[in-house]
């Protein structure tokens, strides 16, 4: 079983994020369950959803505590609020921004790290406004190319069946985001795998 | 058909297969995404039901009373304080004999103000003539709201079912959504045995003296006596259609146990990883799922506890001054067992307004009933810092 964590802010998604990977990891044959921090959300304060993942039926049903993945939506969130709490050692982090996985030189001693710039990318495809860019599918395609774990199949058809709108634009979004992704494993350090 | 969806839709589509013909509801978190569902299927016109809008729970029950007394098959769902205000029109579907289904979606109760899971609302409506059932599963809601439909108008008892707030009303899991035609030829359109009708005029809750009030609850208590039967046949004729039944109770690995965990709601799903985990280190433990509390399947929980040493009550409620409520029925349940059939039996208080229950939690409270520390008419709370 793997346990995800993903944070954002209320309005860009976050939920619906874990919903999208969730269908896409589904259509993968996975058993999957996937949910919000329980409670109330105020837009643009922090929000994380869950996921779990696995190859049996799902019996856990409490909350992630040392989750084995972490998604950053918003990378305001990082340092102001403490994103890897419980991350298990060895774990990964996929970041929204465009900054290089060498430029987080504390998480990668913890855990390895790729980063994507999914609001540049939503914005290219004229997903959401500038000032709130959705998100959703570009760090879906990220995290399909990054671990793996969906096919490019499974990621448009998680698409067709969760976006309602502009469809033809997500999925070129999360396609441009599939070849864009970029990842350092943990202890890479910026001398090393900078070219 | 197989879909994730979170169990506030698996409440909607269980209710659009069954084809619901009256619909009236309030929202109330986190029962909400159930009105919001309802009402564009009925918008969408892929369910062609009538939806009253309301401004009230209580005129939710009291719109889907009238509906279900002019004898279409009627719905509403509701949560906590909503649940609590239609406490006067509960009792008035109950005393009447309709056979109505809600959803309940369990939240605790103020003050002070909480919008996370127990079980203190629903169980606090325990006495108004409903059966209840609590779900474990989104598969199991789905089915459940359509078997509930066919139990209620069978013996013409409305049914409550309950889904945890957020465990189960906000969490998105694979459901297999069941074929309409086949859910149409198990639960053919209601053919209400008495109904409003010009033609052939009857009266529904007139006055009644005490000649023949005594009668009409003895009716009502006859009708209840006969649920767990006939859950359990039209159960099997849900098997038979789509392979899968949860029945009243579960037993789970419960042969030669020496400790059984007894649950209900999404707990049970928890416990059962942690019931794994022990046999796979080779302990005798187990557990029971009661998904039936009215009427209380009193001799299948004899049956499944008799002999079994130590047995463990999971209760996520309280009955204040007194103790978990599930305990004190199993309790109850137990009396009549000779001495050396009856298992010591230890309750615990947990997880209220949403607090989280984990392995570890379970864990605790399995190595406390084998320790035996616990005294044993007073409930143990699990997590208090006081």
């Amino acid at each position: 079983m793997r346990e995800l964590r993903l944070h954002g802010r209320g309005g860009q998604g976050t939920v619906i994020a874990s919903k999208l990977l969730a269908v896409a990891l589904f259509l993968e044959g996975r058993e999957v369950q996937s949910f919000p921090m329980f409670g109330v959300e105020r837009r643009g304060s922090p929000v994380t959803a869950f996921l779990r993942v696995d190859d049996q039926p799902l019996k856990l049903r409490c909350e992630i505590q040392a989750p084995d993945e972490l998604i950053v939506l918003d990378p305001t969130l990082i340092g102001t609020t403490d994103i890897t709490t419980g991350l298990k050692p060895g774990g990964r982090i996929l970041i929204n921004t465009e900054l290089a996985p060498e430029d987080f030189p504390q998480l990668l001693e913890r855990a390895h790290v790729s980063t994507i710039d999914a609001t540049g990318i939503a914005v290219r495809h004229g997903l959401g406004g500038r000032a709130q860019p959705i998100v959703n599918t570009a760090i879906l395609g990220a995290y399909a190319a990054d671990t793996g774990s969906i096919t490019v199949a499974s990621m448009i058809n998680a698409i067709k069946e969760e976006v309602p709108i502009q469809i033809d634009a997500n999925i070129a979004a999360a396609k441009e985001a599939m070849s864009a992704v970029r990842h350092a494993p943990m202890g890479s350090t910026a001398e090393v795998t900078r070219v | 058909m197989k879909k994730v969806m979170v169990g506030n839709h698996a409440v909607a589509w269980g209710v659009r297969l069954a084809r619901v013909e009256v619909i009236s509801a309030y929202p109330i978190t986190p029962q909400t995404q159930v009105v919001e569902k309802l009402s564009e299927m009925c918008a969408d016109g892929t369910l062609p039901a009538r939806f009253i809008k309301v401004e009230s729970e209580h005129s939710a029950m009291a719109a889907v009373i009238g509906a279900s007394a002019a004898g279409v098959r009627a719905f509403t769902a509701s949560s906590s304080h909503g649940l609590l205000y239609m406490h006067e029109m509960l009792h008035w579907a109950g005393g009447s004999r309709l056979p109505i289904v809600m959803v309940n979606v369990n939240r605790s109760v103020g003050a002070p103000w909480n919008i996370w899971t127990d079980q203190n609302d629903s169980l606090s409506q325990r006495d108004t003539g409903w059966v209840q059932l609590y779900c474990e599963t989104n598969q199991e809601v789905v089915d459940t709201t359509i078997v509930a439909f066919k139990l209620a108008e069978s013996l013409n008892v409305p049914v409550m079912l309950m889904l945890d707030g957020f465990y189960l009303s906000h969490t998105a899991e694979p459901v297999d959504v069941p074929d309409q035609e086949l859910v149409d030829r198990f639960l053919p359109k209601r053919v209400a045995t008495y109904k409003l009708d010009t033609e052939q005029p009857h009266a529904f809750g007139a006055l009644v003296k005490p000649d023949a009030y005594m009668e009409m609850r003895w009716m009502q208590q006859e009708a209840f006596r006969q649920v767990p039967e006939a859950l359990a046949g039209i159960e099997q004729d849900w098997a038979r259609m789509f392979g899968r039944s949860y029945g009243a109770i579960e037993s789970y690995r419960a042969d030669d146990a020496e400790l059984l965990l007894v649950t209900s709601g999404t707990v049970t799903s928890t416990a059962r990883a942690v019931v794994d985990a022990r046999r796979g280190n080779g302990e005798k433990i187990g557990l029971l799922k009661i998904k039936m509390f009215r009427p209380f399947p009193t001799a299948l929980v004899r049956d499944a506890l008799r002999g079994v040493p130590r047995v463990a009550v999971l209760d996520r409620n309280v009955s204040p001054g007194h103790g978990g409520i599930f305990a004190e029925e199993l309790r109850s349940a137990l009396y009549d067992l000779p001495d050396a059939e009856r298992p010591e039996l230890f309750g615990f208080v947990l997880g209220l307004g949403g607090r989280d229950i984990t392995p570890a939690v379970i864990d605790e409270i399995i190595e406390q009933t084998r320790a035996g520390t616990v005294p044993s008419r007073e409930d143990l709370w699990v997590g208090v810092n006081p």
